[in-house]
């Protein structure tokens, strides 16, 4: 069986998409919601989206790095928890938007702004109830290379250039010539 | 342009004996072609790895240790990189081995990296005489007085099983690790299944 995480390409079937699948370009971000240089670049991502509408589709991929990022799992745990009552886009946006207030009280403060039931977010976050799904998009992302946060795959190729507008517009709008 | 660069640096270290007269041989630096190659013997050491506690290498003899080798405590590189590993660290003790670290930064200096940045793995402090294992293994930098960024996968019997050089302000990730775990897991798995039959 084909692990599906291990593909460096968006999956409908276990990730967090936005935009149509067979869109001709897949950006696939491995972010940490504590990292603040993924904090710098979330508008950036939101602008290429804008931009390139239908012809991008974006997935998110956790990749916490927990010693460094106290409150990076919790956080990626509350995305995940969110995603259950149908608001992962929404809670990752107001994680990245919120990076210097991750605890727990404020991940719940954030799930009720939103609307959603959050007593049952914040005991899914505290009994880490996506740990595995979140380890095996860490997991994933060290055997595709990723080296620190946030790196980002356009149609599977790895992207090391500048985190830019214009640089990650450019490498995005001709995924061919990334190499 | 910098991709497909760091891609020849990249195969030439692990297999230092291919690319022989080929162009790109002048870019590199002495000491990458000299980094131990696999079957070597892994040169055995004791350094200290706290200021009052040493580490001997053959003291993991039975299992695979995996040595990274790091310019210095405290660069972002190294913090990316020594970060990264230690959120592997299960990853690696679920394929037998384990990680250590190795710079010329003295015992103290990394205890306080360590502490700051919660690494779980020994740091080893190759000071005195400074960058002497570094060197024993092929990856000290004379001019810049600190080792390479360097990888070695060492197996349960003393032998260098795999061997990377990375460019110094790459962090070279840890699926090259991985999969040398899992190449000698697998040797070690095979007279098993052979046995079985």
């Amino acid at each position: 069986m084909i692990n599906r995480a291990q593909l460096k390409v968006p999956d409908p079937e276990r990730d967090h998409i936005q935009g149509a699948i067979d869109a001709p370009i897949a950006l696939l971000e491995y972010g940490d919601y504590e990292c603040p240089s993924c904090g710098e670049v979330q508008p950036i991502v939101r602008e290429i989206q804008r931009r390139l509408e239908d012809d991008l589709c974006f997935a998110f991929r956790h990749f916490p790095l927990t010693n460094v990022h106290p409150h990076a799992e919790h956080a990626a745990e509350a995305a995940e928890a969110a995603g259950n009552q149908g608001a992962f886009w929404a809670m990752h946006e107001t994680l990245f938007a919120n990076q210097d207030a991750l605890d727990d009280e404020s991940l719940a403060k954030y799930a009720a702004g939103l609307g959603l039931d959050e007593t049952r977010l914040i005991q899914e976050v505290i009994s880490a109830a996506h740990s595995d799904r979140i380890r095996e998009d860490f997991k994933s992302g060290v055997r595709a290379g990723v080296n620190g946060t946030p790196s980002f795959f356009i149609n599977g190729q790895r992207y090391d250039g500048a985190r830019g507008l214009e640089p990650l517009l450019a490498a995005v709008s001709n995924p061919a010539g990334i190499i | 342009m910098a991709i497909s660069t760091v891609t020849t640096e990249s195969n030439t270290a692990t297999s230092p004996k291919s690319g022989q007269g080929h162009p790109y041989k002048k870019m590199y630096s002495k000491s990458r072609r000299t980094a131990l190659p696999r079957g070597a013997d892994a040169p055995d050491f004791t350094l200290r790895s706290t200021p009052d506690q040493w580490l001997t290498l053959s003291e993991f003899r039975g299992q695979p240790v995996v040595l990274a080798f790091y310019p210095a405590d405290w660069s972002p590189v190294c913090g990316d990189q020594m970060a990264l590993y230690n959120e592997m660290l299960k990853e690696f003790h679920e394929l037998g081995a384990e990680l250590i670290g190795i710079s010329v930064d003295g015992a103290w200096c990394h205890a306080a990296f360590a502490r700051d940045r919660k690494l779980h793995f020994p740091l080893l402090a190759d000071f005195e005489p400074k960058g002497d294992v570094a060197c024993r293994y092929g990856v000290y930098r004379d001019k810049d007085g600190v080792s390479e960024r360097a990888l070695f996968v060492i197996d349960s019997e003393g032998k260098v099983h795999w061997s990377f050089v990375s460019p110094i302000g790459v962090n070279p990730g840890a699926d090259g690790i991985l999969s040398a775990l899992e190449d000698l897991q697998n040797k070690q798995a095979t007279p098993a299944i052979a046995e079985a039959k």
